[in-house]
């Protein structure tokens, strides 16, 4: 390979992305080191394996996707602003909108979720950490090194093009010649390994580390729709760690599993990507789902309607999770019996779906509502995501869907569901557990700002493709004509993209407003919470969380508390802690050498990268480091600064 | 002391469950079965709708070797009993018959691991390769994914007996010990799927 292959220099948006990136990286490095925080750096955040700080690194990097990802889809939006336009041309166009779409689910979506996960979920159930502390930074290193690996194919290489959804042959060697799909491969296998490691960790972590008196159904909704996801994530990811290695040999190795020639079966990938993607739409929608809960019960100052019903049907939406993947495809031509029963357990999909949206709207029902951001967003999704809904039971139809198949109205769709639902999902739980992570409330003048901005915005960019869809416009393209009349709708869409980009620039805004100007939060419970992670003694809770484990008497346990007043004296005892390690960080980066000679296909690089994880997991067998423990001094210490205050 | 519930410790248990860790572990790692079973359960599912692709090429009944085969079966198979054993001197404390016992599994997987590969230099040799048609594509990585999966199981044993030479039966090596014999038995039992869904009905498949 040549060097001007190697970086992409043909194309000046991406010259000109790459300089950007290398002078931030650069300036990232010059402050470091002028400010002394290398050593900070390492010793507070790459080796700690404290759940809140890992949280808080997935949601930083999820909130650098999201620009990442915003950016694509303006450029997308910009190209189609006008018919015949050339700002983009055919192929930089369809990397970026197999990018915008990789990136947005797996790399800002999942972290996004998973982050709010890590930092709430030890606290709402009464934890010191997670099952697997040590595991926990592995799942996010091996996740933070794979999406790197993924992200930087757009200036060495060159990106994938074959869509997110990868379909052979066109993602073959044939169609698709060069670095650009192995970037997605191997990017996606390497993160893949951290979310399967979080759905196990997770899991355990939820069934066995619940305080005293926290029964499966007391558990917090939030905890509930982390447990549900996780096992869904447990059976899909690894459906997906063999589509991307039959892919990954396919194209690498000569095999054919999904080739045209020699047996091949191109619709073999379609099916398997789908039996993991379309769990994987409900591992991003379950954890907002439960996010939502928390936020609507807190700000109607009632207790969740329908607690058991909203556990039951999230249940019920796990399982048909599982069964409804040919939706995706009913085009494919599977006969009249398959591609009904695809439709119905689709639609079916829509009962329990609906149980929740009733709950909600019946939590509210008599409470007293405080309309705060979090609040908002939460109002905000119910509307739009029902939307949403509407026009997934009309595609669920399998012999209407030959018309919407591959529209816009199949793009709108997924936008309204994976827009309203989880991206709401993660600005409403942002806001919400905010001052939980940094000890004080995002500035909440600018938040509403923010929500209105964005949700108008929202609603003039894509409802306008759901008619857009019906009038034939078919998703992927990269232009069309005046005369295919579609120039009107494309124009007022481009505008509330722009708008949600100002949205998005405004809460960046208001982090840093907050930061300078929020009055910092007195006690932990910012906003009169109902579960036990408003219970901590102090804003942002200490490194061991809870000096004393809390109990929990019923539903809502801190709420109960409240209303008890119960106040007694603490005696510390001294807590055990896990030690801190770099060897995930180590490791991951070795994984991503790895990934990177195999993306090129230089052997060498790859066996040096394995051999170098291989030898970290050794050198882990052999640790037997068994943590510390916090004295009781530090503690009293600790606790008594905040009774102070 | 207050303790978190890795470090409530249960004096009545057997010796890996004694430690708050150490069942957390055992739990997580049936959880991570679970996740492998997804796994195998995919390759089985490409294999079987690969089964007849075989692109005009040679087709497995030409292949297939019953005595090798019945060979590896017999070894892994007898690696799973042994390695059950192992499990049961650990639970006597008798760490020389734990290690024993642990040395023969290692060996009886060692032999499955040559045959297998044997067989693959064979299947080469004949013209059979993972680009000769669908068919062997889906066959060299379902039987391949398990040979993988033996080979890392002999090198984690491995580590595992040198730590219980170093610190003999503690809370922590036991539970180390068992979660590998729960690996141990998950690959035998994969085994099975592949004795009776790739081999068995594979010496009886032709062209079609």
């Amino acid at each position: 390979m040549k060097w001007d292959q190697f970086f992409i220099t043909d194309e000046p948006l991406i010259v000109g992305a790459g300089i950007s990136i290398l002078l931030t990286g650069l300036g990232i490095i010059f402050v470091l080191t002028y400010l002394k925080k290398w050593k900070w750096l390492w010793n507070e955040w790459l080796t700690t394996v404290d759940h809140k700080k890992i949280g808080i690194m997935y949601i930083l990097f999820a909130i650098l996707m999201l620009f990442r990802g915003g950016v694509d889809a303006l450029m997308m939006r910009t190209q189609l602003a006008v018919p015949n336009a050339h700002f983009l041309d055919a192929q930089h166009y369809n990397e970026i909108f197999t990018t915008h779409g990789t990136i947005m689910i797996l790399f800002m979506a999942m972290p996004f979720l998973i982050g709010l996960i890590n930092v709430v979920i030890p606290l709402q159930i009464g934890a010191r950490d997670v099952a697997y502390p040590y595991l926990n930074a592995v799942s996010f290193w091996t996740f933070f090194f794979g999406a790197c690996l993924f992200n930087i194919s757009f200036v060495i290489g060159g990106s994938p093009s074959a869509g997110w959804t990868s379909y052979m042959p066109l993602a073959g060697n044939e169609l698709s010649p060069g670095p650009g799909q192995n970037y997605y491969l191997l990017g996606l296998q390497i993160s893949g390994i951290g979310t399967l490691l979080t759905g196990i960790n997770f899991l355990v972590t939820i069934l066995k580390m619940r305080a005293k008196g926290m029964t499966l159904l007391r558990m917090p909704m939030f905890t509930w729709s982390t447990l549900i996801t996780c096992v869904i994530i447990i059976f899909a990811f690894p459906i997906l760690t063999v589509a991307l290695a039959l892919m990954t040999f396919d194209r690498l190795f000569g095999s054919h599993f999904f080739t045209l020639a020699s047996g091949g079966m191109d619709m073999l990938w379609a099916n398997l990507f789908w039996l993991w993607g379309h769990p994987e739409v409900y591992i991003v929608i379950l954890p907002a789902f439960g996010m939502f809960s928390e936020i609507i019960s807190t700000f109607s100052r009632k207790t969740l309607f329908g607690y058991k019903a909203m556990v039951y049907s999230m249940l019920v939406i796990a399982g048909l999770s599982f069964v409804v993947w040919v939706h995706h495809f009913f085009t494919m031509g599977s006969g009249a019996a398959v591609n009904s029963f695809f439709s119905i357990t689709t639609m079916a999909i829509g009962i329990p779906t609906g149980v929740k949206i009733f709950n909600w709207l019946f939590t509210m029902y008599k409470g007293k509502i405080s309309v705060t951001t979090p609040m908002l967003w939460s109002l905000g999704f119910i509307v739009n995501f029902v939307i949403g809904g509407v026009t997934g039971v009309m595609l669920a139809m399998g012999a209407a869907d030959y018309q919407y198949h591959n529209t816009y109205f199949l793009i709108s769709h997924f936008h309204y569901v994976l827009i309203a639902g989880t991206v709401f999902g993660c600005f409403a739980g942002l806001h919400f557990w905010y001052p939980k992570m940094v000890g004080y409330k995002l500035n909440e003048r600018i938040g509403k700002w923010c929500f209105w901005i964005f949700t108008i915005g929202f609603n003039i960019c894509f409802f306008p493709m759901y008619i857009l869809g019906l009038d034939g416009m078919p998703r992927r393209i990269y232009t069309y004509n005046a005369s295919d009349g579609w120039t009107e709708l494309n124009i007022v869409a481009t505008i509330g993209a722009f708008m949600m980009g100002i949205g998005f620039i405004l809460l960046v805004y208001n982090v840093y407003y907050s930061f300078r100007y929020a009055k910092r939060e007195q006690t932990g419970d910012a906003w009169d919470g109902r579960t036990l992670e408003w219970s901590t003694t102090s804003a942002i809770p200490p490194h061991y969380n809870f000096a004393k484990i809390p109990e929990v008497t019923g539903l809502d346990g801190f709420w109960r508390s409240k209303q008890e007043k119960e106040t007694e004296n603490v005696e510390y005892k001294p807590i055990h802690m896990p030690s801190y390690s770099g060897r995930p960080f180590v490791m991951s980066a070795f994984l991503f050498i790895s990934g990177f000679g195999l993306v090129f296909e230089w052997w060498a690089i790859a066996i040096l990268g394995a051999i170098g994880t291989l030898i970290c997991m050794v050198l882990r067998s052999f640790d037997y480091d068994d943590g510390y423990y916090v004295n009781v001094e530090e503690i009293q210490k600790t606790e008594s600064v905040y009774k102070e205050v | 002391m207050d303790h978190g519930y890795q470090q409530h410790t249960n004096t009545n248990a057997h010796l890996e469950y004694q430690s708050g860790q150490g069942r957390l572990n055992i739990l997580g790692f049936w959880v991570f079965l679970g996740a492998e079973v997804a796994l195998f359960s995919t390759l089985f599912a490409t294999y079987f709708v690969l089964m007849h692709r075989t692109a005009n090429g040679p087709v497995s009944s030409e292949l297939f070797q019953v005595p090798s085969v019945l060979i590896m079966t017999f070894l892994l198979l007898t690696s799973s009993f042994t390695c059950g054993l192992a499990i049961h001197e650990m639970r006597r404390s008798n760490l020389k018959g734990v290690i024993i016992w642990l040395v023969v599994t290692l060996l009886l997987g060692a032999g499955f691991l040559g045959f297998e590969i044997k067989e693959f230099i064979e299947y080469t040799h004949e013209g059979v390769t993972l680009s000769t048609s669908a068919y062997w594509s889906a066959f060299f990585v379902l039987t391949g994914t398990h040979g993988l999966h033996v080979t890392l199981g002999l090198g984690w044993i491995i580590l595992i007996m040198i730590q219980l030479k170093q610190r003999g039966l503690t809370p922590t090596t036991t539970s180390k010990v068992f979660i590998s014999s729960l690996y141990w038995h998950f690959l035998d039992v994969v085994w099975i799927f592949i004795f009776t869904g790739v081999y068995l009905i594979g010496m009886v498949m032709h062209h079609g």
